[in-house]
């Protein structure tokens, strides 16, 4: 077992764990954030995908004892993370848009995607498609996952079909 | 969204923001892998290796030592509390079904199958436990394939004493609903066209994002089931009735379900060994599995070939077709199982009018994982061959592929129209959806290009292929699914509950995973009572609180399920009525009920359905001999299936050189009737458009020849990414349905029935001028390329695709996996 402690959602948590625990692991088992989920096991699907010091990490792929003083965000913790009140922009985009469906890969979604605009505030279509490419849906056929991410740049307006609003 | 709180002018049509949305965008989900109980133990599966095989010994001694090991079973400490997994739909009397125990004790027939569990204080010991299961096994001789399998040498279930488990048989002829298709083929190979073709219908992985879990509790007076299905309500009729726990003792519960595709409609050995296992040992247990194990125990899709004819005139009227299927079931028959090319069997004949017709499915076992419904179940595989064939029919005639099928289909003066398969279409405009689809796609401007590109000997060729498709869902009328064996029927439930402050429940036996059926039923109720939209809250996925219902699956929520919802919510009306007229103190008659009111014709008097709501729980003040309750139930079961229609266009461009595709454009416009949620309709058409184009160019699950599943994880089974896919151009006609109230048609399954063969369509147009006939599924460069520079001779397209038409000893083998994940 191995002492760690780091800040998960704007907590500070400490705990002795294993050190062939995966972060999403510990995330789920031991914290009980299970907003973020597991979809496989090869690292493909990105529904884990948490950020890291900032940055997006599929917590499939980062053990828990290399958390080990970093700053976790997870999608339970996102919102707390923009100036403003409620949901964070890429959140409500999501919703807006109907870039999801079952819901099962919106967490990693979500993560990847204001990661993504972090990076590259005003993506084009490609670059969007690109930058989510390591995260997989089934339902959706992605096309309105590509609106949500513009709509939330600030770009195309979020033109969605059949959408009016 | 400026509409009013109390008077929405009308829910249905308005593409409302998903009530699902805010939990599910915040993480506060109920997956059922995030459920715990206390003293939850968990469980992992040892798997068998080998496709077929003895089990000669299993040695558990090791793995019950491991830490914090509570025990470790195999089938024979099982026993009959395990149960069996069952087929509730056996195709014909006769026909040859193996038993499925959920861990068998003695034989394994699939690599996967379960042997033995190990149950554990938490589930990374259960699995270093299971890795100490000793097993031995002697290896049998495995059967892989259809082709193999219908030679009957090496046998799935040597008991058995054969592979093939059924020969499932339609004639028109003999139906009385057309002529002979034998005939007309005779008749056509002497003075007309005949077009053979033999198209492989790869397997496919449904791959629903959520990996399968379940949680079971045997504390307390009923036992409660927790899993990640689409089917709670058969799940406990099938949990009942082979475990021998009464029904009333059993409460299953599908909390947040992630995705299905028809993928969670089962009844798994993993939920009956978990319910087996929680009995015996009187703890809760939980099972998740990896990915790894969802794709090689989870049923799989699809895996068929298809030997057709079609016959026509000179001109291209279509005189007959024929049908000769054969299916693999997998190691077991699933719940589905041989129904699912059965539901095809209807379809081959699609939006056309077809003289003759014969279909003929033969159902094999073999040792693979079982086979069951996906997405569209049966209707893609029917709509992939008559389309395919239509494009094959327009080149040997020599005219458009549009032209074709404006020549073959019903127009929209014919309807009801009775087709040659026996069923009665009762609405639909192919000539507007058509219409609408070619002015979005831009057809003559594309056609001209390709032209031009021909002309120059571009390299790289740009192909339009087309998909004109309907097909039957809304399952369905359970007289019908009598009549074809099924064990069950197909009605749907709900019931509307008045609560005292004036908000409604509303209880729907379909069970939702992923659809939001929460929002677009809250429209309709919304609608139907006159009650805020905000008001509604719909209850769902749960043997207690619904406790009557048949699921979710076929396109049949809302074309089902919202008629009861409708109904339910009449009844309703019909129920306050007098009590509006009692407490308004005038006659029934004078009483009219617009927009959630009930008013005094004639008067401004009037009360909300709300305040009679209130008034009936208050029940000071009622008529004599009326009860205290407005809340309503209904039942309703559908007189006919529900056909929604549409034409798809896609553009593709081939490159020549090295076989790669691309796909460049991508137009449809279906015709569901009436749209409750068009932003949700739309959801549904672009995530069913990209699991067929997926079909068409990305995914197999490939077997080797010993039977183990090559493409087991997700880095071997090529499910579509964001950088794979297109944004679509999709649009609507609306022809509403003539046999539910709403006159909706379902839309969940429609672009994934339709968008396969428009794929493959346009890349065989793209280099049909080489002489290419066919690309075989799915066409990765390699095939493509193998297409082109094999097709010299006009031979086919590559080598294991269509099979050189109909040699009896052609040897298709494992060859049909040929290139694919390349």
């Amino acid at each position: 077992m191995t002492r760690i402690s780091l800040t998960v959602d704007g907590s500070k948590v400490a705990d002795d764990v294993e050190p062939r625990m995966l972060l999403v692991q510990y995330l789920r088992e031991r914290l009980g954030k299970t907003g973020t989920v597991i979809g496989c096991d090869t690292s493909n699907c990105g529904a884990c995908t948490v950020h890291l010091d900032g940055t997006s990490v599929k917590s499939c792929n980062v053990l828990a004892v290399q958390a080990d003083g970093s700053e976790v965000t997870t999608i339970e913790g996102l919102a707390d993370t923009h100036d403003g009140d409620g949901l964070h922009p890429v959140q409500e985009a999501f919703r807006e848009c109907h870039g999801l469906q079952c819901g099962f890969c919106t967490p990693g979604m979500v993560m990847q995607t204001a990661a993504l605009l972090q990076e590259n505030p005003k993506p084009s279509e490609d670059e969007i498609r690109e930058g989510l490419e390591g995260n997989l849906c089934r339902c959706t056929g992605y096309h309105n996952i590509v609106k949500a991410v513009q709509h939330a740049s600030g770009q195309a307006a979020g033109q969605t079909e059949g959408a009016s609003a | 969204m400026t509409a009013t709180q109390d008077a929405p002018a009308s829910e249905i049509g308005r593409d409302r923001r998903r009530k699902e949305d805010q939990r599910l965008i915040t993480g506060r989900t109920r997956w059922t892998d995030n459920l715990t109980v206390p003293g939850l133990l968990h469980l992992a599966m040892v798997r068998s290796p080998f496709a077929h095989a003895t089990i000669t010994s299993i040695d558990v001694e090791a793995a019950k030592e491991s830490p914090n090991v509570v025990a470790v079973l195999t089938g024979t400490d099982l026993a009959d509390l395990q149960g069996v997994c069952i087929n509730a739909w056996p195709i014909t009397p006769d026909q040859v079904a193996p038993t499925h125990l959920p861990m068998p004790t003695e034989r394994v027939a699939f690599a996967g199958e379960i042997v033995a569990c190990v149950v554990a204080r938490t589930a990374a010991e259960a699995r270093d436990a299971a890795e100490l299961v000793d097993v031995e096994y002697d290896e049998l001789p495995a059967v892989i394939g259809i082709k193999d399998a219908l030679k009957d040498e090496v046998l799935a279930h040597p008991d058995l004493g054969t592979n093939k488990s059924a020969l499932w048989v339609f004639d028109s002829a003999e139906a009385g609903t057309g002529g002979s298709a034998d005939e007309a083929i005779e008749k056509a190979r002497a003075d007309g066209v005949v077009v053979e073709r033999e198209f492989r219908q790869q397997r496919l992985i449904p791959a629903f994002m959520e990996p399968r879990s379940v949680v079971v509790d045997p504390t307390g007076e009923q036992i409660t089931v927790w899993s990640a299905t689409q089917i709670p309500h058969i799940l406990r009729f099938a949990l009942a009735a082979t475990t021998g726990v009464p029904e009333s003792k059993i409460r299953v519960i599908a909390p947040d379900v992630g995705g299905g595709f028809g993928g969670k409609l089962q009844q798994t050995p993993e939920e009956m060994i978990a319910f087996a296992v929680a009995r015996l040992l009187s703890k809760p247990v939980k099972y998740t599995e990896t990915r790894s194990e969802s794709l090689v125990s989870a049923h799989h899709g699809r895996d068929q070939w298809q030997k057709l004819t079609l016959a026509a005139e000179k001109d291209g009227t279509v005189t007959g077709f024929k049908v000769e299927l054969s299916a693999d079931l997998g190691a077991y028959i699933a719940i589905v199982g041989g129904g699912v090319p059965v539901l095809g069997a209807f379809m081959f004949n699609a939006i056309y009018k077809f003289p003759a017709y014969h279909f003929a499915c033969q159902t094999v076992l073999t040792n693979t994982t079982w086979t069951d419904a996906y997405r569209g179940a049966g209707r893609p595989e029917a709509t992939f061959a008559i389309e395919r064939m239509m494009d094959e029919l327009a080149a040997e005639v020599g005219v458009d592929p549009m032209e074709i099928r404006r020549k073959n289909w019903i127009t929209h003066e014919e309807f009801p129209f009775t087709t040659v398969a026996g069923l009665e279409y009762d609405s639909g405009n192919y000539e507007a959806a058509t219409a609408r689809a070619m002015e979005m796609f831009g057809y003559d401007e594309l056609r001209a290009e390709q032209q031009r590109r021909r002309e120059s000997n571009d390299p790289v060729q740009l192909g339009l292929g087309i998909s004109t498709f309907t097909e039957m869902c809304g399952l369905a009328p359970s007289r019908v699914l009598g009549q074809l064996d099924y064990g069950a029927g197909g009605w749907e439930h709900a019931s509307v509950r008045m609560l005292p402050t004036g908000k409604v429940e509303v209880v729907t036996g379909a069970s939702a995973h992923g659809q939001g059926h929460e929002t677009a039923f809250s429209q309709i109720v919304a609608d139907r009572l006159g009650v805020p939209f905000e008001d509604v809250e719909i209850l769902h996925g749960d043997t207690a609180i619904a406790p009557k219902g048949l699921d979710t699956y076929g396109s049949r929520s809302l074309v089902v399920g919202g008629e009861a919802l409708v109904r339910a919510a009449d009844k309703v009306i019909e129920k306050a009525k007098p009590i509006a007229a009692h407490l308004l103190e005038a006659s029934m008659d004078d009483i009219k009920f617009h927009e959630g009111r009930f008013s005094v014709v004639g008067t401004d008097q009037g009360l909300g359905i709300g305040e009679i709501a209130t008034a009936t729980f208050a029940a000071h003040n009622l008529p004599d001999g009326v009860e205290p309750s407005i809340d309503a139930d209904a039942t309703f079961d559908p007189v006919n299936f529900n056909y929604p229609h549409g034409t798809h266009l896609c553009a593709m461009e081939v490159d020549t050189e090295t076989g790669a595709v691309k796909m460049r454009k991508y137009a449809c416009c279906d015709d569901i009737g009436n749209v409750i949620n068009p932003l949700i309709v739309a959801g549904q058409v672009h995530g069913g458009l990209v699991q067929g184009i997926a079909q068409a160019l990305w995914e197999e699950a490939v077997y080797d020849e010993a039977g183990t599943l090559v493409s087991g994880s997700f880095v071997d089974y090529l499910l579509p990414t964001t950088a794979d896919t297109i944004s679509f151009d999709v649009d609507h006609t609306t022809t509403p349905a003539l046999t539910n109230t709403l006159g909706v048609k379902g839309v969940g399954e429609a672009g994934t029935i339709a968008s396969t063969p428009a794929v493959v369509n346009a890349i065989v147009d793209a280099v049909r001028h080489l002489g290419v006939t066919d690309v075989q599924m799915p066409c990765t460069p390699e095939r493509v390329w193998k297409a082109i520079n094999g097709a010299g001779d006009g031979g086919p397209a590559t080598q294991g695709a269509a099979m050189p038409h109909f040699e009896p000893d052609a040897e298709p083998g494992t060859s049909s996996t040929e290139g694919a994940g390349a």
